[in-house]
């Protein structure tokens, strides 16, 4: 990370105003743009103190209508609408009169990030106490103008109330001269309502950018279009890193109509290694010349590397108890595992798997008034364009992202490497360039979730204080490579950690004896670019944590459901130490016995039939969402075919803003895990993604789709994310309900017919 | 050149005779409804109808078109049953593989205007949802033929007095 990323500027929130003035035509409403060099502190410090939360803007015009302004990535899960809804609802305005709009990158935004599920739970207080800052500037200037007390007023539907008198937002903003400051403490003095008032909070509600979503009229990156642009295709090199282009050969694409020549990019920012970009005045063409052009290239070592070469580095570097480091270390699992009657160890794998955001990555770029301006659909901005003015040569106010709906991110689009070599062609050819990847130029150039190994010993002891976990996990770490500045420190300040690629290892139960070691695998990080993908580590992670805590609870002979109880003590660190995870283990424990009762876990159920459990508590311990997955699937004994009947999922996720966006984002997640857990599976084979296309890597479609039972505990506490959880739970439950199914353990996702026909003979 | 209709309008492009049609609808004459999401015709995000059959326009040769009535997203003109379901039950997540949807579950209507689960499941199958908005989509194709079903026809060849359901 260069320095310039480290002094990113951010916002301090601790020395915020928040301003709501007349501004020609209407009432602008923001938080002073108090805009600060972040402190000294380092990246992971203030993700931690979620400081990178972003200003918020909202307007009324003289019609009513308010805008409200969203610096946050709209990319499926109605981003805009939550935010918006918690804005108006304090502030009193009528639902109709709401409209949104996804904004540009601009400093004034201060950090700009999308992902982790973190939107609406970091923004949640903040755009409260906006929305009524700006009512009671509103009840002001509304009582003033009636000739009333602010006291004898109230605001409803757009209006200002005052003792059977009434006057609209619209005739406050025409007539009023509003000036109002509030600081820091009149803001945080401000009472927020009671969450029974909540007139849209919580409430039924349209998510307000699906008309454009049904009508064709939404635009993404690819729709963008600028007058005199040219169409680029790009050669990607056949590894991510070390290859150099020696010599290319066009004369074949010479002939097609339309073929303009093509680029070698030199990338400053370093990010692309051996790059070629071809052009056209039309994509077909551009398409068709890729296809044509012979390039010979300097290869790098890393074309000989495969998916076992990686899985294997990764158990070389878990039997090296010297290698990661420490997260946890409990008790003495040692001492434990020398006095327990025996120990059992296990080891759990999950393949390479792909992104596969239906929108292929693309960016058009564009140099005007001395800016270069980049239109692509992007999930961290801030992360983002210091790249991007790095591989230009410029400074970072120089570059401005436009942003678009994103045809899925899913972490693809969190760090945007594809605006760079739009950029660079861009500049080579002076001239506006839309460069799309087609579907097999993207899979080359992915970032794909890194498979893992993960190791477990633990003991059976009849004494619970000798009940021990021992844990060690190794994959690829996106952070490393993406945002060093994000890793975190190992236990006692030893080591460094990705801690979204060991999340879900530093759960709620409460282990006497529990060690966790994290391992970064050099290889797969030097070979590839690992990436974030949706829920990232917990994806892997809690893959194992779960399946094993059910091979831990029979091997102690307990049941599975009672064993995880059992651990949900909420004692010590388990109670929680933030306001988010206060009580964690318990809402766990909640959410366990209820969806257990959903199941109605322990019936009896056809031969070859079974349920399995499986909790998560999300992201990460800071952030989490409290989840429990019950699985019925039934198994063919002859194929080893798994066909998964029914998820029940129950989610405790605080206060729910926007009800049937969360439904959806439940829907959609658990798919994505049943995907991850049954369907999608690919691997690295030269170097690269050996499935590059939807001929061979297969997403779930609507066959493999199972019932959905989703229930969400009723909360009144801090809300919290939700596009993240609902993936991780599924695998274990799906694979803890195969082996009460027929008694095999499945250990390597995806779970295979062939590898579980291979062990029910 | 190559003339066709889109939407009703008669259009017609220069571009060479093997483009894929996806192209010519985008980029030409700039109609980005319909999607580009893998180009070998195992998305559907690029469907479109050409005379009321639902084909992968990205895997649908220009020449192809020739003389044919071809309809995208833009031509559904926002009243489209499916449209109104679809905003009913609140169905796109992203919204990227939504137009292909809507497209590809139209001619299933045109078909058979009360598709059973399993009909459904198989005409919408060659529909990639990467968001997993696959419930959704179930539901609202029964909401559009619940809705469309209902509507009462006045059929001049009928000998009932009153109108029959169509
Ligand atoms: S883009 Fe045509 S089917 Fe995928
Ligand atoms: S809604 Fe995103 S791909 Fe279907």
């Amino acid at each position: 990370m260069s320095s310039g990323e480290k002094q990113r500027v951010d916002i301090d929130t601790s020395r915020r105003h928040f301003l709501v003035a007349s501004a020609s035509a209407s009432l602008v409403m923001a938080f002073a743009p108090s805009v600060t060099l972040a402190k000294q502190e380092g990246a992971a410090e203030r993700v931690n103190q979620k400081r990178f939360s972003p200003t918020v803007w909202f307007e009324i015009d003289t019609e009513g209508k308010v805008l409200v302004n969203i610096a946050k990535a709209e990319m499926g899960q109605h981003v805009g609408t939550a935010l918006a809804r918690i804005v108006a609802d304090e502030l009193g305005a009528n639902w109709d009169d709401i409209d949104i709009k996804h904004v540009d990158t601009d400093p004034k935004w201060g950090y700009m990030v999308t992902g982790g599920s973190w939107s609406v739970s970091t923004s949640f207080q903040m755009l409260s106490q906006a929305g009524a800052a700006g009512r009671i500037a509103l009840v002001e200037a509304g009582a003033k103008l009636m000739s009333k007390k602010p006291e004898q007023c109230r605001v409803e539907q757009g209006f200002v109330v005052c003792q059977g008198d009434r006057t609209s937002f619209a005739d406050i903003v025409r007539k009023g001269e509003i000036s109002r400051t509030f600081t820091e403490e009149e803001l945080a003095a401000i009472a927020l309502k009671p969450s029974k008032e909540y007139s849209l909070i919580g409430k039924a509600s349209k998510a307000l950018d699906i008309p454009e979503k049904i009508n064709g009229t939404a635009q993404y990156g690819i729709d963008v279009e600028i007058p005199g642009m040219i169409y680029a295709r790009p050669i990607v090199p056949p590894t991510r890193y070390g290859n150099t282009v020696k010599s290319v050969d066009d004369s074949k694409a010479k002939s097609l109509s339309g073929y303009i020549g093509y680029k070698v990019l030199v990338d400053p920012s370093e990010h692309l290694h051996g790059w070629i970009s071809v052009l056209a005045d039309n994509y077909y063409t551009a398409i068709k010349a890729v296809d044509l052009i012979k390039v010979d290239y300097a290869l790098s070592r890393f074309n000989q590397i495969d998916e076992q070469a990686v899985q294997e580095h990764a158990r070389t570097l878990i039997q090296d108890e010297k290698k990661g480091a420490l997260l946890i270390n409990d008790g003495n699992v040692s001492t434990a595992k020398a006095q327990s009657k025996q120990v059992i160890e296990a080891e759990y794998t999950t393949s390479t798997v792909s992104h596969f955001q239906l929108e292929p990555v693309n960016a058009t770029t564009e140099y005007k008034d001395g800016k270069w301006i980049i239109h692509t659909g992007n999930q961290w901005q801030s992360l983002t364009l210091p790249a991007v003015a790095k591989a230009l040569g410029v400074t970072d106010d120089k570059v401005v992202l436009k942003q678009y709906y994103l045809g899925g991110g899913f972490g693809r689009r969190l760090f945007g490497d594809y605006a760079i070599p739009s950029a660079l062609t861009a500049k080579a050819v002076g001239m506006p360039v839309k460069m799309v990847f087609t579907r097999e130029d993207d899979s080359m150039f992915a970032q794909p979730r890194s498979s893992s190994v993960s190791h477990f010993k633990g003991t059976v002891a009849e004494d619970t204080s000798l009940l021990a976990v021992e844990h060690t996990i190794s994959s690829g770490w996106p952070t490393l490579s993406m945002a060093p500045g994000f890793l975190a420190k190992g236990l006692n300040g030893e080591g460094q950690i990705d801690m979204f690629s060991a999340s879900g290892a530093d759960h709620w139960y409460s282990l006497p004896n529990h060690k966790v070691r994290v391992v970064n695998n050099s290889l797969a990080n030097e070979t590839f670019l690992p990436g974030w993908l949706r829920s990232v580590g917990p994806g892997w992670v809690n893959w194992g944590v779960e399946s094993f805590m059910d091979e831990l609870a029979h091997a102690n002979g307990i049941d599975p459901v009672q064993f995880r109880s059992q651990l949900l003590d909420g004692k010590g660190k388990q109670a929680g130490d933030i306001p988010k995870n206060k009580n964690g283990a318990l809402r766990l424990k909640r959410v366990l016995t209820r969806v257990a009762e959903k199941a109605e876990w322990g019936r009896a159920l056809p031969e070859g039939e079974g349920l399995g459990i499986a909790l998560t508590y999300g992201q990460e311990r800071t952030m989490p969402t409290w989840v429990g997955v019950a699985a019925h699937v039934k198994v063919d004994k002859q194929s080893g075919e798994i066909t998964l009947k029914k998820l029940w999922a129950v989610t405790d996720c605080g206060k729910v803003v926007h009800p049937d966006g969360a439904m959806a984002q439940m829907e959609g997640s658990l798919l994505w895990g049943v995907s991850l857990a049954l369907h999608e599976q690919t691997k690295i084979e030269n170097g690269h993604l050996a499935d590059l296309n939807l001929t061979t890597y297969s997403p779930l479609r609507m066959d493999n789709m199972p019932e959905l039972d989703i229930e969400f505990v009723e909360s009144d506490e801090v809300p919290v994310g939700l596009g993240e959880p609902g993936v991780v739970a599924v695998a274990p439950a799906v694979g803890n309900a195969i082996y009460n199914a027929v008694g095999v353990r499945l250990r390597s996702l995806p779970m295979q017919a062939e590898t579980l026909k291979a062990q029910l003979i | 050149m190559i003339e066709f209709k889109l939407n009703g309008k008669a259009v017609s492009s220069k571009a060479d005779p093997n483009t894929p049609l996806l192209w010519v609808i985008r980029d030409e004459i700039g109609l980005t409804g319909t999607k580009f999401g893998c180009g070998v015709g195992m998305c559907g995000a690029c469907t479109v109808h050409v005379e009321g059959i639902s084909i992968r326009s990205c895997s649908f040769k220009l020449k192809m078109a020739k003389g044919k009535s071809v309809t995208t997203i833009e031509g559904l003109n926002n009243a489209h049953p499916l449209q109104a379901a679809w905003a009913q039950e609140q169905v796109p997540q992203c919204g990227y593989c939504q137009s292909g949807q809507i497209m590809q579950a139209a001619t299933l209507l045109e078909a058979n205007p009360n598709p059973t689960d399993e009909e459904i499941v198989q005409h919408m199958q060659g529909n990639l949802c990467r968001c997993m908005a696959y419930a959704r989509i179930k539901k609202a194709i029964k909401v559009a033929a619940t809705n469309t079903s209902s509507v009462q026809y006045f059929d001049p060849r009928s000998n009932a007095d009153e109108g029959v359901m169509s």
